[in-house]
C-alpha cells in the first residue's frame, strides 16, 4: 500500500476547511489524476501527502509509516522516498540547471557529498538522462533565470525523475506548457512512473489530460471526494456537477454601454 | 470648485518644522560649546596653519618607504585576518540566529515552534554583546592580554566584526525566498544542504558586498586602533604625530587614500561581477 488516508481533515491556521474526512487508499504503483475546481483543496492534499502540512485530523499513513509519529530523522528518510513536483518550481534563479536537477538526491547524498557538488557537479551524465526524458538536455549548464516557465516546470520534473522517488506527488504539472507539449510532458511522466513501478499522483486542471493518461481520476469538491472512478465511467453529468459554480455572475446580455468620452485638457 | 490655490499647501506646515528644528538644535549647539568662530581668529588660525604646512613635502626617503610598505601591508593583514576570524565565528552564528535553517518552520508557514524561536536568542545576545562593545575597547584589552603589535588589533577586529557580519547574515538569509529551501526539506534533504542549495546562491552576491564593505572599515578601524597600540599605519601615525614629523603624517594619509579606494575598486568589481 502505497498511501492511507482515514479521515483526514485539514484547517488552515485562519479557521478554514480546507480538506474534510477525506477517505483514499493507493497502491504500489497506482496512476491517477485529481481534478476539481480552483479552491477545492487539490494543493492541500498533495501538500499534506509531501509531509509540507500536518493533518488537523485523521490517520495518514505513506509508504507504510505514519510521517507525524515518527521522529524528525525518520521523517527526513521518508520524505526522500516522496517527490514532490510543484506548479512554480522554486528554483533560486542565479542557480544552474545541472545544479538544480542534482539537488533532487540531497535527501539520499551525505552532508559532504552534498556540498562537494556544488564546487563540482558529481553526476552530469545523470542530470543530463532526466533532463533529455524532457527534450530539455540543451539547457544543462544554464541558469534557471534563463528558462521559460514552461521550461521550469519541466526542469522540476527533471529533478523529481533524478530523486527516484516511491511516490511522486505532482501539482498541476504541466500548466503553464502549451496542450502538446503538456500531453508529451504528461506521458513521459507516466511512462516513467509505470516503467520504475512508482505510485504517481497528479493534480490538473485540464480534464481532458486527466482522462486521456490517468486509469483512475478522483475528482475534489469543496475538500471533499466526490468521486473515484476510472475515467470510461465519468459521465459530462458527474463533470457538469464537478465544476458546478453557483457564485459566477452570468454574462450581462445587453451590449457594452458607448464608450464615454473624457475630455482630457493639455496643460 | 476648482479655484486655483494661491499659496502652496504645504508652505505653513513646512515653515512650522524648520522652526521646530531650530528650537530642538539650538540646546544641542549649547552644549557642544560649538563656536566656529574660535576657528578664524589669527592665533588660531596660523597654529593650524603651521600644523598644516609641515605636511608639505610628503615625506618620501628611502627608508622612510620602506617602513611605511611594512606598516601598510601589517595593517593589511590585520584587516585581511581580523575579517577571516571574524566570517569563521560570524557564519555558524548567523546560520543558529536565523530561521533559514529551521526544520520545524517548513510545516508551520515559515514560523519555527516556540522553542526553535526561544534557541535563537542566546545566540542573538551574543551577536549583541560582541558589536556593542567598540573594537578600541577590545583592543585595550587585547593590549593588555598580548602585549603591543598586531595580534591584538587582529583580535579586536575579528570579535567586533563576528557581531557585525552575524547579524547582517542572519538579516540576509531571512530575507531570501525561503521556498527553495522548504522545498529541498520537504524531499528529505539535511537542513545545510537545504541552506546551500536554496538560500546561498540567492544570498551570496549580498554577503560577499556586504564582507568587502566591512574589511573597507576594518582597515579604516585598524588605523584607528594602532593608536592604542595594535600595529600597523595607525601606530606609525602616532609615532610620527608624536614627534611633529607632518611629512611622514601627510604620507601615511596618502596610503590610507589610495587603500580605500582599493576596498571600493574591488567592491564594485565584484558586484558588476556577481551581482
Amino acid at each position: 500500500m502505497s498511501l492511507r488516508l482515514s479521515g483526514v481533515g485539514l484547517t488552515h491556521a485562519n479557521g478554514q476547511a480546507a480538506l474534510c474526512a477525506i477517505d483514499l487508499e493507493v497502491r504500489q504503483g497506482e496512476r491517477l489524476a485529481i481534478i476539481g475546481p480552483s479552491g477545492a483543496g487539490k494543493t492541500s492534499l498533495l501538500r499534506l501527502l509531501a509531509t509540507a502540512l500536518p493533518p488537523s485530523n485523521g490517520r495518514l499513513e505513506l509508504l507504510g509509516q505514519a510521517p507525524w509519529s515518527l521522529s524528525t530523522r525518520a521523517r527526513q528518510r521518508l520524505r526522500a522516498r516522496i517527490g514532490l513536483i510543484h506548479q512554480a518550481p522554486p528554483l533560486p534563479p542565479r542557480q544552474r540547471v545541472v545544479t538544480s536537477v542534482l539537488a533532487g538526491k540531497l535527501g539520499q547524498w551525505s552532508l559532504a557529498r552534498g556540498l562537494l557538488n556544488l564546487l563540482y557537479p558529481l553526476d552530469i551524465p545523470g542530470a543530463r538522462e532526466a533532463l533529455a526524458r524532457l527534450d530539455l538536455a540543451d539547457k544543462l549548464f544554464q541558469r534557471c533565470d534563463q528558462l521559460s516557465g514552461g521550461q521550469l516546470q519541466r526542469v522540476g520534473i527533471a529533478r523529481v525523475l533524478y530523486q527516484a522517488p516511491e511516490l511522486i506527488l505532482a501539482d498541476e504539472p504541466v500548466s503553464a506548457m502549451d496542450p502538446v507539449l503538456a500531453g508529451h510532458t504528461l506521458s513521459v511522466l507516466n511512462e516513467e512512473a509505470s516503467r520504475r513501478g512508482m505510485t504517481l499522483l497528479a493534480s490538473l486542471h485540464a480534464v481532458e489530460l486527466a482522462l486521456a493518461h490517468f486509469p483512475r481520476i478522483v475528482g475534489i469538491r469543496d475538500g471533499r471526494i466526490l468521486f473515484d472512478l476510472p475515467p470510461a465511467q465519468i459521465s459530462p453529468a458527474l463533470l457538469d456537477a464537478l465544476y458546478a459554480n453557483e457564485q459566477l455572475q452570468p454574462l450581462p446580455a445587453s451590449p457594452p454601454p458607448a464608450p464615454v468620452c473624457i475630455q482630457i485638457p493639455r496643460c | 470648485m476648482l479655484s486655483p490655490a494661491r499659496h502652496d499647501p504645504a508652505a505653513l506646515p513646512r515653515l512650522l518644522l524648520s522652526l521646530l528644528a531650530l528650537l530642538l538644535l539650538w540646546p544641542g549647539l549649547q552644549l557642544s560649546e560649538l563656536n566656529p568662530a574660535v576657528l578664524l581668529e589669527p592665533n588660531n588660525a596660523a597654529n593650524m596653519g603651521g600644523f598644516l604646512a609641515d605636511f608639505w613635502p610628503p615625506a618620501h626617503d628611502r627608508e622612510f618607504l620602506s617602513l611605511l610598505g611594512r606598516a601598510t601591508l601589517e595593517t593589511l593583514a590585520i584587516a585581511t585576518a581580523g575579517m577571516a576570524l571574524a566570517l569563521l565565528i560570524a557564519l555558524p552564528a548567523a546560520l543558529l540566529a536565523s530561521r533559514a535553517l529551521s526544520l520545524s518552520a517548513v510545516h508551520r508557514g515559515g514560523r519555527p515552534a516556540w522553542w526553535a524561536r526561544l534557541a535563537r536568542w542566546p545566540v542573538r545576545s551574543l551577536l549583541i554583546v560582541l558589536r556593542s562593545v567598540p573594537e578600541i575597547v577590545w583592543a585595550l584589552l587585547f593590549v593588555r592580554a598580548v602585549g603591543l603589535g598586531p595580534t591584538a588589533g587582529v583580535l579586536a577586529i575579528a570579535i567586533t566584526y563576528a557581531g557585525m557580519l552575524g547579524k547582517v547574515y542572519g538579516e540576509i538569509f531571512e530575507s531570501q525566498d525561503p521556498r527553495p529551501g522548504h522545498a529541498l526539506m520537504v524531499a528529505g534533504s539535511g537542513r545545510l544542504q537545504a541552506f546551500a542549495y536554496g538560500i546561498l546562491p540567492s544570498a551570496s552576491a549580498e554577503m560577499l558586498s556586504y564582507k568587502v564593505y566591512r574589511w573597507e572599515c576594518a582597515i579604516r578601524a585598524s588605523v584607528v586602533m594602532g593608536f592604542v597600540g595594535a600595529g600597523g599605519l595607525g601606530q606609525q601615525i602616532d609615532l610620527s604625530m608624536r614627534m611633529f614629523a607632518g611629512g611622514e603624517v601627510a604620507s601615511m594619509l596618502l596610503t590610507f587614500l589610495a587603500l580605500v579606494l582599493l576596498a571600493d575598486q574591488i567592491s564594485r568589481l565584484l558586484r558588476t561581477r556577481l551581482l
